[in-house]
C-alpha cells in the first residue's frame, strides 16, 4: 500500500519522540512509486504478498538517498524496523534489517507509533484473545504469561474483551484471504513492536516520564486519532444499540411486551448484565445511571469517602436549580463540605479551596465549578478504578441477570397487542420519591440498598384509577 | 490598516464572486480529505446489515401539521405540538392521549418534555415559551397553572430543559438564544452571534460540560458556553439554512440537517466538518436529525416526505423510509434507543423500529 501524504500523529507533543515526524517523511519518500524502493509481489507458501521489498533494496535505497555508507544505511534501516514502520515477513520477532533477499513490507499508517495515544492493554488483551480463538495453544510462552496477567487484572472487562475478540475474528473471516493474511501480518508486527518478547531491546522504551505533560495543552489534535475515538465509541456501544443488536428479552415496540422496560427501571434492585457492562465504559456512564450511581455510593460508603459523591451531587443541584434557592444552597454546601471542621469535609487542594471560598462571598450558580471538577477527576481517576475491582461491583456483576430472548408466536403477539396497559405516571413516581426522601431525612441513616429496593417495588404497582 | 478601498477594475460583485470561487475550491479540497479520513479509519468497523424499519405506532389526533415532538425520559410518553395551537401528551405505547393543551397561538414550533416527566414547555408565534405542569386530574385545565417563562422579540423556534425542570434554553427567530429560570422567568444568560433566525438548538450530553450548539438561517452552527454566553466555535460549511442540530452521543461531535439537502457531521475537537451525508437523488431540504444510541446510525427526516438512515462512520445511506404523506418536520430517537418517532405535516406521528426476522 502506498501513502500519499503524511499526517501529523501528534509527534511534536512528545519531545523525545520528535524523531517520528522525520521518520514519517522518510517513509513517504521510500514508498514513492517512481523514486522509492522497488517492490514486487512475493510468493509466500500459498498466498502472494503484494508490495514486498527486500532488505538489500532498502539498504541500497538509503545508501543512495542519503549518500551514506552501507553500514550506516543498515543501522538506519534497522531503526525503521525497530520502530515498526517496516516489518519483516520472515523471522518476525527479530526487528532488524538483513541486507539480503529477506522480505519486508511497509507497515500501514494505522499501525504507526503515535506517542500521544498510549498503546492500550485492552487492545492487547483483545488481540491475544482473538488469536486464542483462532487456534488454542498458538500463543507463545511470553504471550501466554501476558494473557494470564491481563485476564487477572482486567477481569471486570473480560466479557467485553472476549466479545470484541470474537467480533474482530468474525469480521476478519469475512475478508478475502490475501487481505486477511496481510492484515494479520501487519497486526502481528505492531504487537511485536509494542509488546516485545522478553530479552529484546525495544525502541518504544523511552526512559522516565518528564515533568511537563505536553498533552494538556490546547493544541490542534491529530485527526486520525479523533476519528478513531468516534469509531471506537460506536463500536463500543454497538451491542447496546437497539437498532443494531437485539434487546433482551425483546423490544417493547416490536412485541408489545414491556419486560425490557421493567427490568431496566431506574432503581431496580438487580440490574441486567448489559446495563452493568455500560458502567465499565466510562465514569460518566456510571454516574448518569441512577442504579450505577447507587452502587458506587455503596462502595464509597464502605470506604468512608462518600462525601466526594455527595459534594458532586450538591454542586449539580446548585448548577441546575432554581435561581431563588441558589444563595441558600451555596451557603449550605459551604457549611457541610468546605468550611474547617465541616461534617463532610472534602479534600481539595489549597488553590481551588481559596478560589471557591472567595467566590462564595458573591455566589453565582457556577461558583463551585472548580471544586466540582477537581472532585470529579479525583473520583474518576482513583475511586472509579477501585470500584470496578471491588467486591461491591463484583457482587452486582455476579447477580446481574441476562434474560432469554422472547420467542412469541403470531397469536401470542396478537394477544400482547391486545393487553397493552398504561404505565405509572411520572407525576406519581415523583410524589413517591419525594415521600421517601422526606422519610429518610427524618429517620436516622438507613441502608441505601433497602430504600432503593422499596422504591422500585412501589414503582411496579399501578394505583387504582379514579372513577 | 485592515481594510482598503476597491482597486480599479474590482467591484463588490466581482470580489464576492471571487471569494465564492475560492470558498468552493476549499470545500472541494476539504471534501476529498474528509472522505478519505473518517471513512478510512472506519474501514475497521463492521459493515451494517440490512435495516427494514416498520411503523409500530401511528399517533392520530392532531388536526393540523405536527411541527415538533419530544420524548419523556420514561421512554414511552411523547409531547407533540402543531400548527393549530394544540399540544398533546401521548403514551405512545398504548397510543392513548393523556393531556391536551390549546395554546393561545398558532404555529407552536417548539415543545419539550421536562426531565421529571411532570411538565412540558412549548411556544411559537407568541414569541414566548410557557411551561405547563402536568396533572393527574383529567378534567383540570392545564392552562390555569401555566407559567410564562421566556420572552423573545420574534417567534420561538426551539426549546429544551437543561438537566432539571428549573431551567429552559430557547432559540428564536430574533437571532438569539437564551437561558431562563423557570420559577421566576428571569433571564440567566443570552447568546448573541447569529446574523439571522436561530432555528434549532441542542444541549451537550451533561458529562461533557456546559455547552450547547445552535443552527440558524445564516447557515452557521455555533457552539456556546452556557456560563459565559460566549460563542466558542463556529461552523459555516452549509449552503443554506440549518434546520436541526444534534449532538453525537459522546458529545465530541454533532450533526446538522439543512435546506441544502445535506446532513453533515462536525467534530468539535478537530474544529471542522468531517463528513457529509448526501446523494444526488436527495434534492429537498433535511428538516430534522437524530442519532441512534451508539451513534452509528443517523436518522434524517426530509421535506420530500421521506426519512433516510445514514451510516455515520462510512458515510453511506443504509435505508430510505416512506409512509408520511407530507413533510417530516421533526424526528427523535427514544431515550433508551429502542425506537424513533417522526412527526409530519400530514398531522400524524409514527413510531418506528426494525422488522423482526
Amino acid at each position: 500500500m502506498t501513502i500519499r501524504n503524511v499526517r501529523d500523529h501528534g509527534q511534536r507533543f512528545r519531545p523525545r519522540m520528535a524523531c517520528l515526524k522525520k521518520v514519517e517523511s522518510v517513509m513517504l519518500e521510500m514508498q514513492d512509486p517512481k523514486t522509492g524502493v522497488k517492490s514486487q509481489p512475493q510468493r509466500l507458501v500459498i498466498t502472494t504478498i503484494p508490495h514486498a521489498i527486500t532488505g538489500e533494496d532498502i539498504v541500497a535505497w538509503l545508501t543512495n538517498c542519503y549518500s551514506i555508507e552501507t553500514e550506516e544505511a543498515w543501522a538506519l534501516g534497522t531503526m525503521l524496523v525497530a520502530f515498526g514502520y517496516i516489518y519483516p515477513l520472515q523471522d518476525h520477532k527479530r526487528l532488524v534489517i538483513k541486507p539480503d533477499a529477506s522480505l519486508y513490507r511497509f507497515q500501514t499508517p494505522y499501525f504507526w507509533p503515535a506517542q500521544q495515544w498510549p498503546v492500550e492493554d485492552t487492545d492487547y488483551a483483545i488481540y491475544l484473545a482473538k488469536r486464542n480463538i483462532r487456534k488454542k495453544g498458538i500463543l507463545e510462552m511470553y504471550e501466554q504469561v501476558q494473557y494470564n496477567s491481563l485476564h487477572k487484572w482486567m477481569n471486570h472487562k473480560w466479557d467485553f474483551i472476549v466479545m470484541q475478540a470474537k467480533e474482530q475474528y468474525r469480521a476478519g473471516k469475512e475478508r478475502k484471504k490475501p487481505d486477511r493474511v496481510v492484515f494479520d501480518c501487519q497486526e502481528r508486527a505492531y504487537w511485536v513492536v509494542h509488546r516485545p518478547p522478553p530479552g529484546t531491546v525495544s525502541a518504544m522504551d523511552y526512559g522516565l516520564e518528564r515533568m511537563v505533560d505536553p498533552n494538556t495543552e490546547e493544541l490542534v489534535l491529530c485527526l486520525f486519532s479523533l476519528f478513531s475515538s468516534l469509531v471506537k465509541y460506536s463500536v463500543t456501544y454497538n451491542k447496546h444499540d437497539p437498532f443494531l443488536a437485539p434487546c433482551l428479552p425483546s423490544n417493547p415496540w416490536v412485541t408489545d411486551d414491556v419486560t425490557y422496560w421493567l427490568l431496566n427501571m431506574a432503581n431496580v434492585e438487580i440490574p441486567t448484565k448489559m446495563r452493568v457492562e455500560r458502567w465499565t465504559f466510562s465514569f460518566a456512564e456510571l454516574l448518569s445511571d441512577p442504579r450505577g450511581r447507587d452502587d458506587f455510593r455503596l462502595f464509597l460508603k464502605k470506604e468512608f469517602s462518600g462525601e466526594n459523591l455527595a459534594f458532586w451531587e450538591a454542586c449539580e443541584d446548585l448548577k441546575w436549580g432554581t435561581a431563588a434557592t441558589m444563595n441558600d444552597k451555596a451557603q449550605q454546601v459551604y457549611k457541610t463540605f468546605l468550611t474547617r471542621g465541616a461534617p463532610r469535609w472534602i479534600n481539595i487542594d489549597g488553590k481551588t479551596m481559596e478560589v471557591t471560598v472567595k467566590g462564595l462571598k458573591h455566589p453565582h450558580r457556577y461558583v463551585l465549578d472548580a471544586a466540582q471538577t477537581h472532585i470529579f477527576m479525583l473520583m474518576k481517576k482513583d475511586s472509579y478504578g477501585r470500584y470496578l475491582k471491588s467486591p461491591v461491583f463484583k457482587d452486582t456483576q455476579k447477580r446481574a441477570i441476562c434474560p432469554d430472548q422472547h420467542m412469541f408466536s403470531v397469536s401470542q403477539l396478537e394477544a400482547n397487542a391486545r393487553k397493552r396497559r398504561p404505565s405509572i405516571s411520572p407525576i406519581i413516581v415523583r410524589q413517591l420519591e419525594q415521600e421517601e426522601r422526606a422519610r429518610m431525612a427524618t429517620s436516622g441513616p438507613v441502608d441505601i440498598t433497602q430504600v432503593m429496593s422499596k422504591l422500585s417495588n412501589k414503582g411496579k404497582e399501578v394505583p387504582p384509577s379514579k372513577k | 490598516m485592515a481594510c482598503q478601498g476597491l482597486a480599479s477594475g474590482e467591484t463588490l460583485k466581482s470580489l464576492k464572486a471571487e471569494s465564492e470561487t475560492l470558498r468552493k475550491k476549499l470545500e472541494e479540497e476539504r471534501k476529498k480529505l474528509h472522505d478519505v479520513e473518517l471513512e478510512k479509519v472506519a474501514e475497521k468497523a463492521e459493515a451494517l446489515g440490512e435495516l427494514n424499519m416498520k411503523t409500530r405506532r401511528t399517533l392520530k389526533g392532531h388536526g393540523n401539521k405536527v411541527l415538533c415532538m419530544d420524548w419523556c425520559k420514561d421512554k414511552r410518553r411523547i409531547v407533540s405540538s402543531s400548527q393549530d395551537g394544540k399540544v398533546i401528551v401521548w403514551d405512545a405505547f398504548t397510543t392513548n392521549k393523556e393531556h391536551a393543551v390549546t395554546m393561545p397561538t398558532t404555529w407552536v414550533m417548539a415543545c419539550a418534555y421536562a426531565p421529571s416527566g411532570c411538565a412540558i414547555a412549548c411556544g411559537g408565534l407568541d414569541n414566548k415559551c410557557s411551561v405547563y405542569p402536568l396533572s393527574l386530574d383529567k378534567d383540570e385545565n392545564l392552562a390555569a397553572k401555566k407559567k410564562s417563562v421566556a420572552m423573545h422579540t420574534n417567534y420561538l423556534s426551539g426549546c429544551t430543559f437543561t438537566n432539571s425542570d428549573m431551567q429552559i434554553l430557547t432559540s428564536s427567530g430574533d437571532g438569539t438564544s437564551a437561558l431562563w429560570d423557570v420559577e421566576s422567568g428571569q433571564l440567566l444568560q443570552s447568546f448573541h452571534g447569529h446574523s439571522a433566525d436561530v432555528l434549532t438548538l441542542d444541549l451537550a450530553p451533561s458529562e461533557t460540560g456546559n455547552t450547547f450548539v445552535s443552527g440558524g438561517s445564516d447557515k452557521k452552527a455555533n457552539v456556546w458556553d452556557l456560563r459565559s454566553g460566549q460563542n466558542v466555535q463556529s461552523f459555516d460549511t452549509h449552503d443554506s439554512d440549518i434546520n436541526c442540530v444534534k449532538y453525537y452521543p459522546s458529545g465530541d461531535a454533532f450533526a446538522s440537517a439543512s435546506d441544502d439537502s445535506t446532513c453533515r457531521l462536525f467534530d468539535l475537537r478537530a474544529d471542522r466538518e468531517v463528513s457529509i451525508y448526501s446523494k444526488d437523488s436527495i434534492i429537498f431540504g433535511a428538516a430534522s436529525v437524530d442519532f441512534s444510541l451508539s451513534g452509528r446510525l443517523l436518522f434524517a427526516g426530509y421535506n420530500d416526505y421521506t426519512i433516510n438512515v445514514w451510516d455515520v462512520l462510512k458515510g453511506t445511506r443504509v435505508a430510505i423510509l416512506f409512509g408520511h404523506e407530507n413533510r417530516v418536520s421533526s424526528l427523535r430517537v427514544s431515550p433508551d434507543g429502542t425506537a424513533f418517532c417522526s412527526g409530519s405535516w400530514d398531522n400524524t406521528l409514527r413510531v418506528r423500529h426494525e422488522r423482526e426476522g
